[in-house]
């Protein structure tokens, strides 16, 4: 292979790019050598098995590929503001929404969620940690290695293009020669290893280590839809992992699963890669809806309202994300009888989403709701997702289905659900956790007006592409020409997106801002919240909970406020705790090159890599070390000096 | 660490049964990727194109043979965790060591068996079939070979370390992996073979 | 409100989904008028309910004092919004399988027309069209008469494609390695945008064609045009065109079907649709079917390596006006 085809030449917008990786790189290179910070963060951070610090880790990445997307995002949207633009060629603009898809919802919602599922979910159950630390960090790392793998195709090798969904035979060795591809399957491949082990991890961290008294029916909602969302994981994330390697094969050694001779079966992947992809949207959609739970009812003061009925809707959402599968292909040909089995099965899942959207408004009934930042965009998301909701029912009805399919109706119709769903949970969520995390509050000033910012030119940006889908305008289109009449809509929604830039721009800058000059909280509850994570002080020390709480009730923290009653009254004693180790870091690395060596079939390097993978895996088996304990005179002064006063 | 001596050893601490809890999730997902792999291979089945059909080159007489050798090595390491129950830890590593060698005279025949597919002209690239097929087997396979570097290095840790929660933890959780191995291989012969040779 | 919003959509003629030509896309177009008009009266309750919510809890320094009460929640009210989205779902499931099995099939009060059915395939980034019954091939451009079912017949020569003419029907998968059947009928004539509309690669947002419905003598005599001074389509010049990434309109007085036979029968199709027999249209139409393709079949064999012709693109079109 020659240099020219190992890096992708020829754009400008690529030389300028691999300019500012280089530059950037070196800058923080140089940082940290400059500033002596290296052990810092060999020491905090690329060891660490504390949850909270792998969740800080998750949110930082999520929020780099939500820059990364967004700007995809951009360049499609300028590409089509105007008839016959000539910004991006059809090549460039079909690598670039192939990567918006990816990177948003595999490498930007998927970990966003994660990152607060770490932070928060222990310490909502009174647990000092996961139930598998290491593991946690082996997850975490995997899933960096994957983001970075699928992110260097940008400048190495070329960027997949054969859309999210990677239908074949496009995206066999034929018909997308170049390695985009390749990335696509091994990138997916090795972070989704790192989702199923998070998921394994958090089933058994919900189900065993709940703090004493908290029964199931007690845990606060967000924990309830973390639990569901990694059962789905369990038996979701396998189909990926086989579709992604079958891929593999087909594209690299040559085997004819999808091919378009031999008895290949174009169809398969598609519904392979859906029996994944439709519950992966509830992977990214239940702890949204947790998410919204917890705020909706701390700023309406309020408990959650139908609390049953909200744990058994998402159970019902979960076992029918895994009967609609076919939904995405009505136009498949498999006649009326199918179709009409799948309309209704994903019909019914307005059902329950129903009885969730009329639960969050009866918790509001009653309440004393303030507006604050993480309370704007709970209470945005629900009118906002009930329009994605309802065309989503529309689209569930397969013989509509027929008229917007692949059409721009489709892509307003799951933006509207997953921003609002996905994206203002997140968002919400950051806001809202934040100060738990680093001891201060963002600024609220700010924070609402980019959720205003956000908000507006949401709409402004998706509402005019459901119009465009009438008039008959695809999805995945480069260019128009005047005549169709897309024109002056998409025109509108390039405005909505600017909007949006800067309202994301405005959220970064907060965080900044924040840092800054915002006092610092040292109730440890700044919102006067309910659920336990909420009794600790702010920042959570290493160890979360002094002596582990125990529970009466729902809302335990709240009530335990009211009714002036401590959750425990244990006395303190040493707190066993686990080692940092270096491994997972270590061993996140072997796989990005494992991975790297596939995409370019060196199979040398590729050996060499994979046993790298086994060695470091047989050193971890074999590592005896038991963790340290936290001894008590250490923890009452990380109390008093957190709390300002005496336990 | 808390340790409660009413459970057998690898049960002892809250965090081997959290280990074994989550071991059998991970089993769940295993589950979920075998039928995953097991519906790929029905649906194309019949799709061998120009290539030859599973009739035409399944043989009996290997699969017998690697039934009857994986078959066993499951029984045999039932009896090494019946002998670590009752502490015997040498008796238990052999019974393990015995788990080995048949796992691995199970994988030689394999790959012989896939040489003769090989030699028969069905590759990798022959037919959808022939690729379905082939991806099984492999994955069962590469499962078989993990399990047998997997299984060398709890050995070498019972020797160095004796037994104690951590090993028996760990010994526990790789008898459940090898059973498993075993009930995806039972599966594979009546409804990849046995179906096969109807 | 109501009344007003369905004139904006259904008035609207740019809405080119809203605006059928045939009884198909007007099942469609009803259909997704009345399940609009279903779900605007789904978000008028919730933006009621909303709206009520934060005007009337929000707190406010009147009401600093106030602690809300603790509340579990009301079965009767659970049950009631888990019934009645349970009713709207069904009301709309007997609507979508009604609609689905409908528009599967041959329009309403066509049944006992015998079908024209035309082979549409796409290769790289082009739409080929073959008539078997008159033995004609288009490319980019498609001529159908008026009041007679159409039956498209669908495949690909390469990835996966999707046939769609707007204001005659939704649109439906072409695919490799089976044929699906799309039915349909024009009820007036006039020009319509085709597409496909499944991303396929580099060139798909060029993949367009024309849908030119016209009065059955038109066509006849369209047909007749094109058999008398189109040239043929050898099965060299299909390799290559099949090659060439974009073209312009083509016609041909022969087509590929005969060298190139349409992937029928070959595997399942998924439903019964699917499963015909291959070459399956000389069994519906023997006699003109049978003759023709004799016919070109003997004449293909004499100029095999005619070059690719540019002239018939122009030639069509000054049909296309003979047919206005």
């Amino acid at each position: 292979m020659k240099w020219d085809e190992f890096f992708v030449t020829g754009e400008p917008l690529i030389y300028g790019a691999m300019v500012s990786i280089v530059l950037v790189s070196l800058a923080i290179l140089f940082g940290l050598t400059y500033y002596k910070k290296w052990g810092y963060l060999w020491r905090e951070w690329l060891t660490t098995v504390d949850h909270k610090k792998i969740g800080v880790m998750y949110i930082i990445c999520a929020l780099i590929m939500l820059f990364r997307g967004g700007v995809d995002a951009i360049m499609m949207r300028a590409q089509t503001a105007a008839p016959d633009m000539k910004f991006l060629d059809g090549q460039h603009y079909n690598e670039v929404f192939t990567t918006h898809g990816v990177i948003m919802i595999l490498f930007m919602a998927m970990p966003f969620i994660f990152g607060l599922m770490n932070v928060v979910v222990p310490l909502q159950i009174g647990a000092r940690d996961v139930a598998f630390p290491k593991l946690n960090a082996i997850s975490f790392w995997l899933f960096f290695a994957g983001a970075m793998l699928f992110n260097i195709s940008f400048v190495i090798g070329g960027s997949p293009d054969a859309g999210w969904t990677a239908y074949f035979p496009l995206a066999s060795i034929e018909f997308s020669p170049t390695v985009g591809n390749n990335y696509y399957s091994l990138a997916l491949q090795i972070s989704g290893i790192g989702t199923l082990l998070t998921g394994v991890n958090f089933i058994v961290t919900i189900l065993k280590m709940r703090a004493k008294g908290m029964t199931l029916m007690r845990m606060p909602m967000f924990t309830w839809s973390v639990l569901i969302t990694c059962v789905i994981i369990i038996f979701a994330f396998p189909v990926l992992t086989i579709a992604l390697l079958l891929m593999m094969f087909d594209r690299i050694f040559g085997s004819q699963f999808f091919t378009m001779a031999n008895g290949g079966m174009d169809m398969l992947w598609a519904n392979l890669f859906w029996v994944w992809g439709h519950p992966e949207v509830y992977i990214v959609i239940l702890p949204a809806f947790g998410i919204f739970s917890e705020i909706i009812s701390a700023f309406s003061r309020k408990n959650l309202y139908g609390y049953s009925s909200m744990v058994a809707s998402m159970v019902v959402i979960s076992g029918l994300s895994f009967l609609v599968w076919a939904h995405h292909f009505y136009t498949m040909g498999q006649g009326a009888m199918v179709n009409g089995f799948f309309s209704i099965t994903t019909m019914a899942i307005a059902v329950p989403t129903g009885v969730k959207i009329f639960n969050w408004l009866f918790t509001l009934h009653k309440g004393r709701i303030s507006f604050t930042t993480p309370m704007l965009y709970s209470l945005a998301f629900i009118p906002i997702f009930t329009i994605g909701g309802v065309t989503g029912v529309m689209l569930a009805m397969a013989s509509a289905d027929y008229q917007y399919h692949n059409t721009m109706f489709l892509v307003a119709h799951f933006h509207y659900v997953l921003i609002p769903g996905a994206v203002f949970a997140v968002i919400a969520g950051f806001h809202y956790w934040f100060p738990k995390v680093f001891g201060f509050r963002l600024n609220e000033k700010l924070g609402k007006t980019a959720f205003w910012f956000i908000a507006i030119s949401f709409n402004v940006t998706f509402f005019p592409l459901f119009f465009l889908g009438l008039m008959g305008m695809t999805r995945r289109t480069y260019t128009y020409s005047a005549e169709t009449g897309f024109g002056p809509l998409n025109m509108l929604s390039m405005v909505g997106a600017i909007g949006l830039a800067i309202g994301f721009i405005l959220l970064v800058y907060n965080i900044y801002w924040s840092t800054r000059y915002q006092p610092r909280d040292k109730t440890g509850d700044p919102w006067d919240a309910r659920s336990l994570e909420w009794s600790t002080p702010s920042p959570v020390p290493v160890y979360n909970f002094a002596v582990a709480p125990e529970v009466k009730g729902r809302d335990a923290f709240w009530f335990s406020k009211k009714n002036n009653e401590p959750l425990s009254n244990e006395k303190i004693t040493k707190i066993h705790m686990p080692s940092n180790t270096g491994k997972p870091f270590i061993l996140g690395i072997a796989f990005f090159f494992l991975g790297f060596f596939l995409v370019f079939s060196w199979w040398i390097p590729s050996i060499i890599a994979g046993i790298a993978v086994l060695i470091i895996l047989a050193t971890m088996s074999f590592d005896r070390d038991h963790g340290y304990y936290i001894p008590v005179e250490e923890i009452v002064q990380t109390e008093q000096k957190l709390r300002g006063d005496t336990v | 660490m808390k340790i409660d001596a009413s459970q057998p050893l690898e049960y002892g601490t809250e965090e081997n049964r959290n280990r074994i809890f989550g071991f059998w999730l991970f089993l769940g997902a295993e589950i979920a990727l075998f039928a995953t792999l097991f519906t790929v291979y029905f649906v194309l089945a019949d799709r061998h194109a120009s290539g030859p059909s599973g009739a035409e080159i399944f043989e009996i007489t290997p699969v017998l043979l690697e039934t009857f050798v994986l078959l066993t090595s499951s029984f045999t390491i039932g009896l090494a965790v019946h002998a670590m129950r009752l502490g015997l830890k040498k008796q238990m590593m052999i019974f393990m060591i015995i788990t080995l060698l048949l796992g691995a005279g199970f994988l030689g025949i394999e790959i012989f068996e896939f040489f003769t597919y090989v030699h028969e002209g069905v590759t990798l690239s022959t037919s959808a079939f022939a690729s379905s097929l082939f991806t099984l087997l492999g994955t069962h396979g590469a499962h078989v070979t993990f399990g047998l570097l997997w299984g060398t290095a709890i050995l070498i840790q019972l020797k160095k370390y004796g037994l104690d929660h951590s090993t028996a933890n760990k010994s526990f959780i790789f008898s459940l992996y090898w059973h498993f191995l075993d009930v995806v291989w039972i599966f594979i012969f009546s409804f990849v073979y046995l179906k096969g040779l109807m | 409100m109501f009344v007003i919003f369905t004139l904006l959509l259904s008035g609207c003629s740019s809405l080119t989904v809203l605006n059928p030509k045939g009884p198909a896309a007007r099942t469609l177009s009803d259909t997704i008028i009345f399940s609009i008009l279903m779900m605007i009266g789904i978000l008028v309750v919730v933006y009621v309910l909303y709206i009520f919510m934060l005007t009337k809890y929000r707190a406010r320094k009147s009401n600093e004092g106030y602690e809300p009460p603790h509340e579990e929640g009301n079965k009767w009210l659970e049950i009631l919004w888990t019934a009645i989205p349970i009713v709207i779902v069904a009301i709309l499931s007997v609507v979508t399988v009604k609609t689905t099995v409908a528009v599967e099939k041959v329009p309403e009060g066509y049944e006992n027309q015998k079908p024209l059915v035309i082979y549409a395939s796409s290769s790289n980034w082009k739409w080929h069209f073959s008539y078997p019954e008159e033995g004609i091939e288009t490319v980019n451009y498609v001529n159908i008469p008026t009041n007679r079912p159409i039956e498209f017949r669908l495949y690909s020569f390469g990835p996966i494609t999707s046939f769609w003419i707007p204001q005659l029907h939704g649109q439906k998968y072409a695919m490799s390695d089976m044929v699906t059947k799309l039915n349909m009928v024009a009820d007036e004539p006039g020009s319509m945008l085709g597409r496909n509309a499944n991303f396929s690669g580099e060139g798909f947002a060029h993949m367009e064609f024309e849908a030119l419905a016209m009065s059955p003598a038109d066509y006849e005599e369209w047909v007749k045009d094109v058999k008398d001074t189109a040239p043929e389509l050898t099965q060299d010049e299909f390799n290559k065109l099949l090659k060439t990434e974009h073209v312009g309109r083509m016609t041909f007085s022969t087509n590929h079907l005969e060298f190139s036979p349409p992937p029928e029968g070959h595997h399942h199709g998924g439903d019964s649709n699917g499963n015909e027999e291959h070459q399956g249209h000389k069994e519906l139409h023997p006699d003109p079917a049978t003759t023709e393709e004799t016919e070109f079949d003997s004449e293909s064999n004499v100029n095999p390596d005619e070059p690719l012709p540019t002239s018939p693109a122009e030639e069509s079109s000054t049909h296309q006006h003979d047919g206005h």
